[in-house]
């Protein structure tokens, strides 16, 4: 079961890497998506037993973050006309060795924490704080709006692995909130990036700097 | 005493009459998925036949170094690939740290190339040089780094101690990151395109424009022997070869490089050149995967 979960997280730390090498926004959303996608089964190996409200999370946290937030982003970068980043604050290359470096900080680091035994074998942590670490990278380094609205979902994916470790102790009510709230978040900031388009001829969010009264 | 000696000729002629057939097989496979029939697989052999019988053409401007540069490329490049065990026979100079100086070999090789190439004094040479040297800075850093994971899993830093051991869930990262540092090094397509006629893209071919006759033979046998080099590294990286008895450890080799040079050529079949801003990209992609790997090596155990 640990060796499962361990796979999948470290497909998702290296899905982060694959987001922060990528240059093109379609690769991006699609790298988010499978990562949110791989994170949602999560919790199916986490039970020992047959779960109905497990099953029913992991379900819609696959078909939320696979399926509804990748099109609602397609369909932005679609209106504002769209297709790639173009040369960012943080290069790809500087980016990709910085989230490495946070990847292998994490999980050199981790050992020092104080974990409860249970959890002390598994890359929860780790793959927790390497994700969150590569959503900061793309929030600050780069230039687009639709990009660092990946950002933000990696670190809201990073968020989820850490709460992961609470699973037990959570109602899953308030798991399946924060899914609605990253939906509704999505299809705002969708509305946003189309308005920031059409006042701005770009998606670059340098330029919102000039706005003032 | 015996079959060591029968064993180091077998080695030898092993890396000198086999590897001019892989591109062969490569420039096979390449004109089978384009339809073509292409150039004969034993083409490399017939080239090199006809160019050792030619006279060498040299520039006036050239120092005694545009012929001792690729004689000496291609005996490091020789000594190199003796190291380097072949499946149940194991590669016979071995002793401590045999691995580092591989590295340093390919390195020498390398810099004699580069010096023969710029004794003409030709900007392309120059150009072409200068894009093979920037590529090997991270190329090299990978190499080394995958070097540093085998050593680490198996806890041996002799070539034979670290070679045909299944290095694991890290051997998947591992064989990733070799294959590009193979492409690169060998100047396949995603880097250079070893069919390219136009001198501004060359890279590995713009520091051979002037070569002529012997010489320009002796660094395509080197080349051909690099290459086989670099596949039999791979295959003994990610197959457990030392486990099997000695005859299906060398099918299992054999059957591993030949997969190897097929899949070099369904690459530049199927994959244009990258642009140059692109490829140090490519490279770190490489490199970090050798990078995890280690990290796997080194972590993986003790969880």
């Amino acid at each position: 079961m640990s060796e499962a979960v361990n796979f999948l997280i470290g497909l998702a730390m290296g899905l982060n890497l694959l987001a922060l090498g990528s240059g093109r926004l379609p690769s991006v959303i699609r790298t988010v998506a499978t990562q949110g996608m791989v994170l949602g089964l999560l919790p199916l190996f986490l039970e020992s037993r047959f779960n109905w409200f497990v099953a029913l999370l992991a379900f819609l946290t696959v078909s939320v973050k696979g399926f509804v937030i990748p099109t609602l982003l397609r369909r932005a970068m679609r209106s504002a006309n769209i297709e790639r980043e173009i040369e960012p604050f943080i290069g790809f290359v500087p980016s990709l060795l910085l989230g490495a470096l946070g990847t292998i900080a994490a999980i050199s680091c981790v050992r020092a924490l104080p974990l409860l035994p249970e959890h002390a074998g598994t890359l929860f942590v780790p793959g927790a704080l390497a994700s969150i670490f590569t959503g900061f990278i793309l929030l600050v380094g780069r230039v687009k709006a639709i990009s660092q609205v990946c950002g933000y979902l990696i670190l809201e994916n990073g968020i989820y692995l850490f709460g992961m470790l609470l699973i037990h102790s959570t109602p899953l009510l308030v798991e399946s909130g924060i899914l609605l709230d990253l939906t509704v978040g999505i299809f705002v900031i969708g509305i946003i990036v189309d308005r920031i388009q059409r006042a701005f001829d770009s998606l670059d969010t340098r330029k919102l700097t000039v706005l003032r009264e | 005493m015996i079959t060591s000696t029968l064993e180091f000729f077998l080695r030898l002629s092993v890396w000198l009459l086999a590897a001019p057939l892989f591109p062969g097989i490569i420039n096979k496979v390449k004109a089978w998925v384009a339809g073509r029939r292409g150039p004969p697989v034993l083409q490399l052999y017939f080239d090199l036949a006809r160019l050792w019988r030619k006279g060498v053409v040299l520039s006036t401007l050239a120092s005694p170094g545009f012929i001792a540069g690729p004689a000496v490329a291609w005996i490091a490049i020789l000594g190199a690939a003796l190291l380097v065990p072949l499946g149940p026979i194991a590669g016979s100079p071995s002793f401590r740290g045999d691995v580092l100086l591989l590295v340093y070999l390919l390195a020498a090789a390398r810099f004699c190339t580069t010096w023969a190439a710029l004794e003409t004094g030709s900007a392309f040479e120059g150009m072409g040089s200068a894009r093979e040297v920037s590529y090997a800075v991270l190329t090299e850093a990978a190499l080394i780094t995958a070097i540093l994971a085998l050593s680490v899993q198996t806890g041996s830093i002799t070539l034979n101690g670290m070679l045909g051991l299944s290095t694991g869930a890290g051997a998947v990262l591992l064989a990733a990151g070799l294959f590009t540092v193979l492409l690169s090094e060998n100047c396949r397509v995603p880097f250079d395109d070893p069919n390219t006629h136009l001198e501004l893209t060359m890279i590995h071919e713009a520091m051979a424009l002037d070569h002529s006759g012997p010489p320009f033979a002796v660094v395509l046998h080197g080349a051909s022997m690099k290459l086989l080099l670099f596949m039999v590294l791979l295959s003994e990286a990610v197959l457990p070869l030392s486990r099997l008895a000695p005859l299906a450890a060398s099918m299992a080799l054999i059957s591993a490089v030949a997969i190897l040079t097929v899949g070099v050529g369904l690459v530049e079949s199927l994959l244009a050149r990258f642009a140059f801003r692109r490829v140090p990209l490519l490279l770190t992609t490489a490199f970090l995967m050798c990078l995890f790997a280690l990290l796997l090596a080194w972590k993986g155990d003790t969880q």
